[in-house]
């Protein structure tokens, strides 16, 4: 792998750039991997990323039906955080934040890591109460928050209208470390870095079928011929039923439209990442300048990849309301991504009925955070049939009951 | 230099001046000028900064298709960054900044970085600034958003207004231009309701300013007659300054008006979106021109030929004295016809084409311009503005031939199709190879829930790119969408256009064909992004071989203009350098809005005061009046406390309990959810709704019930009274009154839809107060009336009467430990019935509570409550309400999932009263810790607090918590440890803290 650094810039840009070399292969599968992931969206890759550099397992082919981080990694509006409220989802998403924080130097790519911190106001007592008790949690599973005034949150965010009329600001649930990255990046990053491990990453490949013999996984049949493997990773989001099926099993998961929408870029006016869970809507500026808002998700199934306006015109007046100085920037583009939503809200790592298979799913509305954290959980999963982190997560918690519910803690999308 | 000419100006009033400031410089224009072509009159070609090399930037464009004039405008609540000018209309006193530089347009510390492009290609801030790594966060990233960005935020309270409009059509035409007017005409005819919208202030479109002719008439006539044609229609509605923002799913439609953005002193609201439902929608978008890439095609005074002839037609201005127009169509002739028909210079046509024999050309070859064949530009001469082009062979490498001296240059690289609106919903497009453009595919339309097209394209937006083909196209195309919409009427013979023949164009999409590395750094394909064609081939040898890689590695199309000039130029470069077919490598997705609407327009009236619905109690207003701390709970408004002179509202909160444990209370419970379920079938109902057996319940009687989820957690609780045999009446929490209200319907359509049952909700309809105390009684029988007492009306039952001559409906029920009646009245009547009680009430020491007094009661007797005790992971046994749970009920929503592993897990933690043994509160939301930590490093917990106040009654804090095995555990210390590092140490003991035995409230 040719290195990415200051220097390397230098020396290219005396040479015309001629000399980058390929970010990733692309290469014609072979007919057997030890590992197959199918999907290659952030968390696929990242599976694939921890499967070779904690597990020296690099036979790994990642196989994607379009490009490489174009579903959810690709669309959604790049917060992170793990102000969670439960114990495992406190695990698994402190885990991931702690990763995104040298993720750029681990990668060798910069991924534009960002930890400006994340409030998530409270606008009623009862969510004073629910943040509070989430503070109290996670300082108990070694997460970083605290729970702010008022008069603090102004002082973070100055364009803030902290005074209501309808909800006045009450305090809110901070996390310092908690921010944005730059969402390409890091399915990129994590590609050329699978790629430079001798992992082969192949797009425009629709997985159709699953195969097994005798209850367990073989490999998968795919519009690029038949790919044998010995351990199989669907890690497909919204498709993950579809996949389930062709496996022979259900999973409890729906998919619906979630949106975002972005503003004109203008100057530098806003240093943190703002979550308003009571008049639904979140905001944060990219280093690029636009605002980038997201709202909650369409009441109905579908995978169109768009969803109704009036989500987007309750999030704008949600956000009109908590700054009103965005009453005068300009919508400047709106979409929709398919996300994959569980019963509880929560994911799914784990084990299926199908030996050899393993599933990693569910993210739902908060996926991008978690991708370095999942894709460890799952390399770990997958190589030694057991991990700490993915142990809550499993599939059979639906037949228990034994739900991780962080809809207490984080009403809207999260 | 760009000036105004001494004639002509279609669209301009030369007999009105308005001044207007650029930087805080005056200058003048005229009524009908955009502040585009008022700046060109004034010789300002310079108007802003791009967004990475901060390069020069002139207008490139005359429409909405403009990437660099974006100017900061107004001030205070009016101001607004990223203002397009060539949307914008001048209007007197206009003032306006350009953006994006430091410290001047003229001279911009920022430009340093266009010395230093070879070092920022496409995603060079991938490569670098990586170590060491706190440096990203506290250097590097605050530099780049400096420098990124475009106008400044505004940081006031918008002063203007906004509204929305509703409405429902049969066709929704979107565009103005003589394609929408013909395809209005058509649907008109035929008797569709038609609402026809034009995003300029001005009908007509572009076919005034080419010449057109139809029906025998100049284009301005036709457009003037067929206008007053539509407007005498009553079954057509046109609006102009009106864009069509976006399709979306089953004809839904945004249309964005602009009201008074060119006249600010006019009263009403700015905007107005139009939310729009059309049975078809008719694409009448028009087309947009092409850039051609040649190296220095960015330099100020390098315009769109098209645009070169907006500005010379519609408002008199000439980009400069001598314009070299450089081509591969005829189209682009026109301009030189026009220039040179104004009087001005045009030394040279370069056409890439080694033949052209059309019409035009020829037409110029007679008026003495020179037309060169074959030719291209090498490179574009100058720095702030053109001095000069020198020409080279299109075929060759860019080895120059001659050098001609010019102050602007006209481009045109052929046309591509608007097709935003036709592919938001999913409409999809071909490949054009004689026009070399997109154009939507009709075959593969956007469906509607019938699985039909809704969306028809229209003109020029459909490929049809000469006035004839325009006329016949968008003629039937309107024809089609009222027969599709079911208008039967006859649309007679459509208009008819001359158009002088034109030869085909050839792609051009690099000139020359064969340029080097440096020429090809010099050609932008994004002007705002500085997306150069060198960035895109790049961007393809580095493996970013999507378009939508591509797109996202270089920022190619993502700038405020989103593509509109660039992305067929990008995507044809990247097929050049995969040496893939162009359609093969398709486009990205289009999304909307067509440009930028504003965020107030999207919120509309809803703000401020109006952002939801508020609701009020009947006695809201005595509230406000009389200390109200107020807080939210759902939509309503409830007070906290009522707060008393000096007091503090904790003050005033352990003196309403003191006072209703000790007097009497009276609390505003009207915001207590009230359903009525009422059908032969209400208790089967109930019986599955609810936990408890409510079919059981006699008339007269009050239950307490229980509500779960399918997953079997506590959802809803409340006092349920039999009204009759058919007829209950469910009371549900605060919160929790729509909700249920929605829950219910949706077994009683989904599930239960033959079960004779329906659902009213009556919260609004009665008022309720809760009359509590030991005093409550007597208050009741000073006001006279029904029989109140314990023998007449005892514990858990409700009677209709009189009090005090008020109909009313009281309930003998408690959540407070004390003696109780909640009375309902007619909403109208609810104030009166406060009053009275106040009145009556003041010798018995009467006060009203709040909220936070009522949950203080509720604690001290180990009553839960929802929300607090609940999260939505709760089952009613982990809080000891096993006895509201029927043992005789076959099933009821959540019984399943109570019986499933996890539920009956004995390891669930069980509901506890906590004593702190120093008497302070525990904080909200602590927990009590376990030994050790888990298997992440996470320390273990054995409980958690639900509910914690200081309780005056019993003088120490008290809470109610869920515990690992706390019911066992009676008498046992635990350790909630707080934030702040200390910890509180609380016993456990039974929830039940005060009046055990019930004996204040069964009086």
């Amino acid at each position: 792998m040719k290195r990415y650094s200051v220097f390397a810039i230098a020396r290219e840009a005396m040479r015309q750039h001629a000399g980058w070399p390929r970010a990733w292969a692309s290469p014609t599968p072979k007919a057997k991997y030890d590992v197959v992931i199918v999907g290659a969206g952030g968390h696929g890759l990242a599976t694939a990323y921890y499967l070779g550099k904690n597990f020296g397992i690099t036979n790994v082919a990642v196989i994607e039906k379009g490009w490489l981080g174009g579903g959810n990694t690709g669309r959604n509006t790049t917060i992170i955080r793990s102000n969670y409220l439960q114990d495992p989802s406190a695990a698994i998403y402190e885990k991931s934040r702690s990763l995104y924080e040298t993720m750029s130097q681990d990668l060798n790519y910069n991924v534009m890591f960002s930890p400006r911190g994340v409030i998530m106001l409270a606008q009623t007592h009862h969510e004073v109460r629910g943040y509070q008790r989430t503070a109290h949690a996670n300082a108990l599973q070694g997460v970083k928050t605290e729970f702010i005034s008022p008069a603090r949150v102004k002082q973070l965010v100055p364009i803030m209208n902290i005074d209501g009329p309808r909800y006045p600001v009450l305090g809110g649930l901070w996390q310092a470390r908690g921010g944005t990255a730059r969402h390409d990046a890091v399915a990129w990053g994590y590609a050329r870095a699978c790629s430079d491990m001798g992992m082969d990453i192949i797009q425009q490949c629709e997985v159709t079928n699953v195969l097994t013999d005798g209850g367990k996984v073989t490999g998968v049949e795919t519009s690029k011929g038949k790919i044998l493997c010995d351990k199989l990773g669907g890690v497909v989001a919204g498709h993950s039923s579809a996949l389930a099926e062709m496996a022979g099993f259900q999973l409890p998961m729906e998919s619906v439209a979630l949106q975002a929408l972005v503003s004109e870029p203008i100057k530098p006016c806003m240093d943190v990442v703002v979550m308003a869970n009571t008049v639904h809507g979140y905001m944060s500026q990219s280093d690029k300048g636009e605002m980038v808002i997201g709202g909650g998700t369409d009441g109905y199934n579908n995978y169109t990849q768009r969803g109704s306006f009036h989500h987007i015109e309750e999030t704008v007046r949600a956000l009109i309301e908590t700054f009103p100085m965005i009453s005068r920037l300009k919508m400047l583009r709106q979409w929709g991504g398919i996300v994959d939503v569980t019963g509880d809200r929560s994911p799914i790592l784990t084990k299926t009925p199908v030996e050899g298979m393993f599933m990693n799913c569910g993210w739902g509305t908060g996926g991008f955070k978690a991708i370095p954290g999942s894709g460890w959980a799952m390399a770990e999963l997958m190589a030694n049939g057991h991990s700490p982190l993915t142990e809550e997560f499993s599939m059979n918690r639906f037949r228990a009951g034994k739900f991780i519910d962080e809809s207490v803690a984080a009403g809207v999308a999260h | 230099m760009s000036t105004r000419l001494a004639t002509a100006g279609r669209l301009l009033d030369r007999a009105s001046t308005m001044e207007f400031t650029f930087n805080g410089k005056r200058m003048q224009g005229h009524e009908g000028d955009t502040l585009a072509s008022a700046l060109l009159a004034n010789d300002q070609m310079l108007v802003g900064r791009s967004f990475k090399y901060h390069r020069p930037r002139g207008l490139v464009a005359s429409g909405a298709e403009e990437p660099n004039g974006l100017v900061n405008m107004g001030a205070g609540a009016f101001f607004e960054p990223n203002q397009r000018i060539t949307t914008t209309e001048l209007f007197e006193g206009l003032a306006a900044e350009s953006q994006n530089h430091w410290p001047s347009l003229e001279f911009d510390v920022g430009a340093v970085n266009a010395k230093l492009s070879r070092f920022m290609p496409a995603g060079f801030y991938y490569k670098m600034f990586i170590h060491p790594r706190p440096l990203w966060k506290h250097v590097y990233e605050p530099f780049i958003r400096k420098a990124a960005g475009l106008g400044r935020a505004p940081t006031e309270m918008d002063g203007s207004s906004y509204e929305h409009f509703y409405a429902h059509v049969d066709v929704l035409i979107t565009g103005g231009g003589i394609a929408g007017l013909a395809a209005a005409l058509a649907a008109g005819r035929a008797g569709a309701d038609v609402l026809l919208v034009e995003q300029t202030a001005h009908w007509g479109g572009r076919a005034p300013v080419d010449g057109a002719q139809i029906d025998g008439l100049d284009g301005d006539t036709w457009v003037k007659e067929t206008v007053q044609a539509l407007e005498s229609m009553d079954n057509v509605t046109l609006r102009n300054r009106t864009m069509g923002t976006g399709v979306y799913d089953h004809g839904y439609a945004l249309a964005y008006e602009r009201l008074t953005d060119h006249a600010p002193d006019q009263d009403g609201p700015r905007h107005r979106l139009w939310r729009i439902r059309a049975r078809q929608i008719v694409t009448a978008t028009g087309s947009i021109e092409r850039p051609l890439s040649f190296a220095g095609n960015d330099i100020p005074g390098v315009m769109l030929a098209g645009a070169v002839r907006d500005y010379a037609v519609n408002f008199g201005v000439s980009l400069g004295d001598r314009t070299v127009v450089v081509t591969n169509n005829d189209d682009a002739y026109r301009t030189a016809i026009t220039l040179k028909d104004a009087g001005l210079d045009v030394p040279v046509i370069l056409d890439a084409r080694p033949t052209a024999d059309g019409s035009l050309v020829q037409q110029a070859r007679e008026m003495g311009i020179r037309v060169a064949l074959g030719k291209g530009i090498a490179h574009v001469n100058g720095a702030k503005r053109v001095t000069g082009v020198s020409i080279c062979l299109q075929a060759g490498e860019g080895s120059e031939i001659e050098e001609i001296a010019c102050d602007a240059v006209a481009m045109s690289g052929g046309w591509s199709p608007v097709v935003h609106l036709w592919s938001h919903c999913g409409g999809k497009l071909i490949w054009d190879d004689a026009q070399s453009h997109f154009r939507p595919d009709a075959s593969r339309p956007p469906l509607g829930a019938d699985g039909l097209g809704f969306v028809v394209p229209a003109g020029a937006a459909n490929g049809a790119m000469s006035t004839a083909e325009v006329l016949v196209d968008a003629f039937q195309a309107g024809a089609a969408a009222a027969k599709a919409a079911g208008a039967t009427g006859k649309t007679g013979r459509g208009p008819t256009g001359d158009t002088p023949k034109e030869e085909p164009m050839a792609p051009v999409w690099l000139m020359p064909q064969g340029a080097s590395y440096k020429l090809r750094s010099k050609m932008w394909l994004d002007y705002q992004n500085d997306v150069k064609v060198s960035d895109v081939q790049l961007a393809a040898r580095e493996g970013y071989e999507s378009v939508e890689h591509t797109k996202r590695y270089t920022t190619l199309g993502m700038a405020t203009d989103q593509g509109k000039l660039s992305n067929i130029n990008g995507l044809a470069t990247l097929a050049g350098a995969l040496n893939a077919p162009i359609p093969a490598v398709g486009t990205t997705t289009f999304r909307p809005p067509y440009t930028p609407i504003s965020m107030g327009a999207i919120g509309g009236e809803a703000r401020g005061e109006l952002f939801q619905p508020l609701h009020k109690t009947p006695m809201h207003d005595w509230h406000d009046a009389n200390g109200a701390d107020w807080e939210p709970v759902g939509h309503w408004r409830r007070a906290y406390a009522f707060v008393r002179g000096a007091e503090t509202v904790e003050q005033a909160v352990q003196r309403e309990v003191t006072n209703t444990r000790e007097n009497l209370g009276l609390l505003d419970a009207s915001t207590l959810g009230k359903l009525i379920v009422r059908g032969p079938d209400a208790g089967k109902f109930l019986d599955m709704l609810y936990t408890n057996m409510m079919s059981t319940l006699k008339p007269g009687r009050c239950r307490y019930g229980l509500m779960c989820t399918e997953n079997g957690f506590l959802s809803d609780d409340g006092v349920v009274a039999r009204i009759d045999d058919d007829t209950f009446l469910c009371h549900t929490t605060t919160g929790g009154a729509d909700r249920i209200y929605a829950h219910m319907e949706e077994w009683l359509q989904t599930e239960w839809w033959d079960w004779q049952v329906y659902v009213t909700n009556v919260t609004e309809q009665f008022a309720q107060v809760a009359v509590v105390g030991p005093n409550a009684r007597k208050v009741l029988e000073k006001l006279g009336g029904m029989d109140v007492s314990a023998e007449a009306l005892s514990f858990m039952d409700w009677a209709d009467g009189t009090i005090g001559g008020f109909d009313c409906r009281v309930y003998r029920i408690s959540f407070s430990g004390e003696l109780s009646f909640e009375i309902a009245v007619p909403a109208s009547q609810g104030r009166a019935f406060w009053d009275a009680l106040l009145e009556a009430g003041a010798e018995f020491g009467v006060m009203p509570y709040g909220t936070e007094c009522l949950h203080i009661m509720r604690a001290e007797k180990g009553f839960i409550m929802i929300g607090d005790e609940t999260d939505g992971t709760v089952i009613p046994q982990d809080l000891g309400l096993h006895w509201a749970i029927s043992k005789k009920k076959d099933d009821f929503l959540g019984k399943r999932a109570q019986e499933r592993d996890h539920m009956t897990d004995p390891t669930r933690w069980q509901l506890v009263g906590l004593e702190t043994t120093d008497g302070s509160v525990i904080p909200d939301g602590a927990y009590a810790v376990g030994e050790g930590v888990n298997e992440n490093g996470q320390r273990n917990t054995q409980g958690r607090v639900t509910s914690t106040y200081h309780s005056p009654t019993l003088g120490r804090g008290i809470a109610m918590g869920l515990v690992l095995h706390g019911p066992d555990r009676m008498g046992e210390v635990i350790e909630f440890p707080k934030v702040d590092g200390t910890s509180v140490k609380a016993k456990i003991v039974n929830p039940v803290f005060f009046d055990p035995e019930g004996e204040k409230q069964n009086v």
